[in-house]
C-alpha cells in the first residue's frame, strides 16, 4: 500500500494554494474519479476494510444516540455522516502512529482498537477517558476547541528530536479552526516541519453556526498555506479520498517533508449532540441533500459495481456490526460503578497531605451516611 | 536528521524514570539567574530527556539570562527559541512530555503566560488524572514574576493565585540563589506538572552556599529565621523583606520567626501551623494583591488548625488591589519593613495583661 513518497510530496507541494475543488477518487454515485492524479486509489482489500469498519463504525454511533436518548449517556455528539473521515483517518494511520481525537471521533477511536465501552466513559459521566492513551497511541478525547492540535505537534516534535518514525494526527472541527490554538499549531508545527497531520472535518457547522459566520477564507484548507503548510481539500464524504490524502500526508511527514493540512469536506446529519434541537438553526431539506453524498452508500455501491462484496460478505459484516452495537448496549446496561475514593488518587503522582485528608473525610461521611 | 536523544526504553513510560539529582561544585557567590541557570545546565547534562524552550532562550540566553549559554552548550535540539505563542509552549510541551520528554519552558513575564493558561489549567493539571495515571506531565513553566524591578505595565504581575488554585499543579517559588537551584532541580524531576515562580527583583540577589538538590523536599517549607513571638510566613520576593524586617522587630524587643512556604501547592500544614502553635501570632505577607489572593487561603488554614493557640487574627500585609502601578509608585504597593512592623504592632499585644488578669490562666 505504500506509496513513493517524494513524488507524492512534489505533488502536494504543487497545491499551494489548494485547488478549488475537492479531491475525490469514488463519487456519490459509486463511480470511480480522477483525483487529479494526486491521490493514489487504495486497493481492493484497503476498500473492503474501510466499508466493514464504516458499517460497524455507523453501527456503533447509531447505537451510542440511542444509548443516550435512554438515558445511559449523558450527551453523545454522532459522527454520523462523517464515517469517511472517521474510519479513513483511523485505517490510514500505521501501528506507532499517534491520534489526537475530539468528542466527536468516538468511531474513530472505536477503529483505532480501543473497546467501545471504553471509548463512552466520558460521555457516560466517568471521571476519566476510559482508555490507556499508551495502548492505542490515542490521546484522550479533548473537548477543549483546538487544544489537541498543540499536543499533536509536540508529541511529533519530541518523535522528531528522538529520532523515532511516528506521525501525529490531530482531528479539528470547522469550528475549531478560528480558535488561536490551531493558527498556534500550524505555525510551530510549519517552523518545527513536525511530523503532524491536521485534519479538519468540515462538517458546516459549529454547533448551530454554519460556516459561512465561522470564516471568510475561501476554503479553510487556505489557512494552512499561510504558515508553509501544504493543504488538501478532499471529498470527505469519500472514504477512499480520506485514506488516501491520510496516507499520502504520513508518507510526506515520514520522509522528513513536515506537516500537512487536509480539509474535508462532510456533513453533520445528525445534531451537534444529543442534547441539541439542530431545528432551530437549519432546514431539512439540507439535510436530505447531504443524505444523498451519503459515505457508506456510495463505498457499498462502489464495491459491488467492482464485484468486490457480495451479499454474504455484506451480511457478515453487519452482523458483527450487530454484535459491537450489543456488546455496547450490555456494557453499558450496568450503571457505572462510582467510587469517591479514586477522586483523589490521581491528581498528582502522590496524594497530597491535603487530599488524603479530605479524602478521609468524604470517606467518614459516608460510612455516617450508611450507618443511619 | 540525528537523533540526540536517548529512546526511553520499551515499555517505560515517561515520569516515571527521573534522573540523577546531581551536586554541582563547592561554594561560591552566585545570583538567583546563575544557580538558575546552573541547574538548567546539571538537569540537561545529568538527563537527556530534559529540554528547554520558550521565547528568546535559545540564543540570547533569556531576557534574564537564565539560560544564557545553555543552547551553545547542549545544541538546538535540547535549547531552543519557540515562535511567539505561549499557549504552543504549553501545548507542545504537553505533547513532547507525553513522548517521553521532560520539557522546561520559559514564559517571559507573568502576564505574558496568561495565553496559555487554557492549556495549564485545563490539560497540564488534568492529564494525569483524566488518565487515571496513565499519562503522567513532567513538565516544568518556569515564570518570572513579581515587581520591585522599575517593570512597565504588564512585567510585574503576581500570578500564583490563579495557578494555586487549580488541583494538579504544583507552585513553588524560591527566596535564594540556592534554594533556586534546589526547587528547579527538584521540580524538574518531579513527577507532576510544576509553576516555578521566579521572583523578578531577587535574580541579582547574592548567595555563597553548595548548590545542591539535596535538603528540604519540593513540598515543604522551611524556617528562615527562629523567633518566639510572632511567625511571618512568606514567600518569594518578600522573604527578604519579611528577614529584614525581623532584625528590624528584634530591636524593638519582638523575637520573630520568618517561615519561607517555597511549595505555595501543596502547602506545607505541618511545618506552618507548628510554627504558629507555638509563637500565637502570625502575619502572611506577599507583594500579590490582597483581595482574594494567596494570603487569604493562608490565614484561613492557619485559623482552622491553630484557632486555640492564637492570642489575635492573623493579619496580611499585602499589594493594593489595583493593577500594578508604574515604577514611580510601586513603593506604595509592596510590602515594606514598615509595613511589616506595623501589622506586628497592631497584633494584640496590649490585650494580653487585661486577658490574663480576667481569666487567671498564664500563657503557654
Ligand atoms: C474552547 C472551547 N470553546 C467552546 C466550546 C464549546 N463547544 C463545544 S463543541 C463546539 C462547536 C465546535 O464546532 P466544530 O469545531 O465545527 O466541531 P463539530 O462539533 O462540528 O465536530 C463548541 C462551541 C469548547 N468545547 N471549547
Ligand atoms: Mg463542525
Amino acid at each position: 500500500m505504500a506509496m513513493p513518497a517524494t513524488a507524492v510530496s512534489d505533488r502536494i507541494a504543487e497545491l499551494l494554494p489548494p485547488g478549488g475543488f475537492p479531491l475525490g477518487l469514488i463519487d456519490a454515485d459509486g463511480q470511480p474519479t480522477d483525483a487529479g492524479g494526486v491521490l493514489n486509489p487504495p486497493p481492493p482489500e484497503a476498500l473492503l476494510e474501510l466499508h466493514r469498519r464504516m458499517v460497524v463504525g455507523r453501527r456503533f454511533d447509531t447505537q451510542a444516540t440511542a444509548l443516550a436518548r435512554q438515558g445511559r449517556l449523558a450527551v453523545y455528539p454522532s459522527s454520523r455522516g462523517q464515517e469517511a473521515c472517521q474510519i479513513g483517518v483511523a485505517l490510514a494511520l500505521r501501528e506507532q502512529d499517534w491520534l489526537f481525537p475530539t468528542y466527536r471521533d468516538s468511531v474513530a477511536v472505536l477503529t483505532r482498537g480501543v473497546g467501545g465501552v471504553e471509548v463512552l466513559s466520558m460521555m457516560r459521566g466517568e471521571w476519566h477517558c476510559g482508555y490507556d492513551p499508551y495502548e492505542h497511541r490515542v490521546a484522550p478525547q479533548c473537548t477543549p476547541l483546538a487544544t489537541n492540535a498543540l499536543h499533536a505537534v509536540g508529541l511529533a516534535h519530541a518523535a522528531r528530536l528522538k529520532g523515532e518514525d511516528t506521525v501525529a494526527l490531530v482531528l479539528l472541527g470547522d469550528g475549531a479552526t478560528s480558535e488561536g490554538d490551531t493558527h498556534e499549531a500550524l505555525n510551530f508545527a510549519g517552523v518545527w516541519n513536525a511530523p503532524v497531520v491536521f485534519l479538519v472535518q468540515n462538517n458546516g457547522y459549529a454547533i448551530s453556526v454554519p460556516l459561512s459566520k465561522q470564516t471568510a477564507a475561501p476554503a479553510l484548507a487556505c489557512k494552512g498555506v499561510g504558515y508553509g503548510v501544504p493543504s488538501l481539500l478532499v471529498d470527505g464524504n469519500d472514504a477512499a479520498a480520506v485514506f488516501a490524502a491520510v496516507r499520502c500526508a504520513v508518507e510526506r511527514a515520514t520522509a522528513g517533508g513536515g506537516p500537512t493540512f487536509i480539509e474535508a469536506l462532510t456533513y453533520r446529519v445528525d445534531a451537534h449532540t444529543s442534547a441539541d434541537d439542530p431545528t432551530r438553526y437549519r432546514d431539512d431539506a439540507e439535510v436530505q441533500a447531504w443524505l444523498t453524498r451519503d459515505p457508506l452508500a456510495r463505498l457499498e455501491k462502489h464495491l459491488r459495481a467492482t464485484g468486490l462484496l457480495d451479499d454474504e460478505r455484506a451480511r457478515a459484516v453487519q452482523e458483527e456490526a450487530e454484535q459491537v452495537a450489543a456488546e455496547a448496549r450490555e456494557g453499558l446496561s450496568a450503571e457505572v460503578e462510582v467510587d469517591p475514593a479514586a477522586l483523589f488518587e490521581h491528581v498528582y503522582a502522590e496524594p497530597t497531605e491535603n487530599l488524603l485528608e479530605q479524602r478521609a473525610r468524604l470517606l467518614d461521611e459516608l460510612a455516617e451516611e450508611e450507618q443511619s | 536528521m540525528t537523533a540526540t536523544l536517548e529512546p526511553r526504553t520499551a515499555g517505560t513510560r515517561p515520569g516515571t524514570e527521573p534522573g540523577p539529582a546531581g551536586t554541582a561544585a563547592a561554594p561560591r557567590p552566585v545570583t538567583m539567574a546563575g544557580a538558575l541557570n546552573t541547574a538548567l545546565a546539571d538537569a540537561l547534562a545529568a538527563d537527556p530527556r530534559v529540554v528547554v524552550f520558550g521565547e528568546d532562550v535559545g540564543t540570547l540566553g533569556g531576557v534574564f539570562r537564565v539560560t544564557d549559554g545553555l543552547a551553545a552548550r547542549f545544541g538546538a535540539e535540547r535549547v531552543f527559541d519557540t515562535p511567539l505563542a505561549e499557549s504552543a509552549i504549553i501545548g507542545t510541551a504537553i505533547g513532547m512530555a507525553m513522548n517521553g520528554l521532560v520539557p522546561v519552558v520559559e514564559m517571559q513575564f507573568d502576564a505574558f503566560a496568561y495565553p496559555a493558561f487554557e492549556q495549564i489549567t485545563s490539560h497540564l493539571a488534568k492529564m494525569r488524572n483524566r488518565t487515571r495515571g496513565r499519562v503522567a506531565l513532567p513538565v516544568v513553566v518556569r515564570v518570572p514574576y513579581g515587581g520591585g524591578i522599575g517593570g512597565v505595565e504588564h512585567h510585574c504581575d503576581s500570578s500564583e493565585a490563579y495557578y494555586a488554585h487549580t488541583p494538579g499543579l504544583r507552585v513553588v517559588t524560591p527566596a535564594t540563589p540556592a534554594d533556586a537551584y534546589r526547587l528547579l532541580r527538584q521540580s524538574i524531576e518531579c513527577p507532576d506538572p510544576v509553576v516555578f515562580l521566579e521572583p523578578k527583583r531577587r535574580y541579582w540577589a547574592k548567595e555563597t552556599a553548595p548548590l545542591t538538590a539535596d535538603g528540604p523536599a519540593i513540598d515543604r517549607a522551611v524556617v528562615r529565621r527562629s523567633g518566639t513571638d510572632v511567625t511571618v510566613v512568606t514567600y518569594g520576593g518578600t522573604v527578604g523583606t519579611a528577614l529584614e524586617a525581623a532584625e528590624a522587630a528584634a530591636g524593638e524587643g519582638w523575637d520573630v520567626e520568618v517561615v519561607d512556604l517555597r511549595s505555595l501547592a501543596p502547602f506545607d500544614d505541618a511545618t506552618v501551623a507548628e510554627s504558629v502553635r507555638r509563637t500565637g501570632r502570625a502575619l502572611v505577607v506577599h507583594e500579590a494583591q490582597g483581595f482574594a489572593g494567596y494570603g487569604a487561603e493562608v490565614a484561613a488554614r492557619l485559623t482552622e488548625r491553630c484557632f486555640h493557640h492564637l492570642e489575635a487574627p492573623i493579619l496580611r500585609v499585602t499589594g493594593l488591589d489595583v493593577p500594578y502601578p508604574p515604577p514611580k509608585l510601586e513603593q506604595h504597593h509592596l510590602p515594606t519593613v514598615d509595613r511589616i512592623l506595623d501589622a506586628i504592632d497592631r497584633l494584640q499585644w496590649d490585650d494580653e495583661p487585661e486577658r490574663f488578669e480576667g481569666t487567671g490562666e498564664g500563657r503557654a
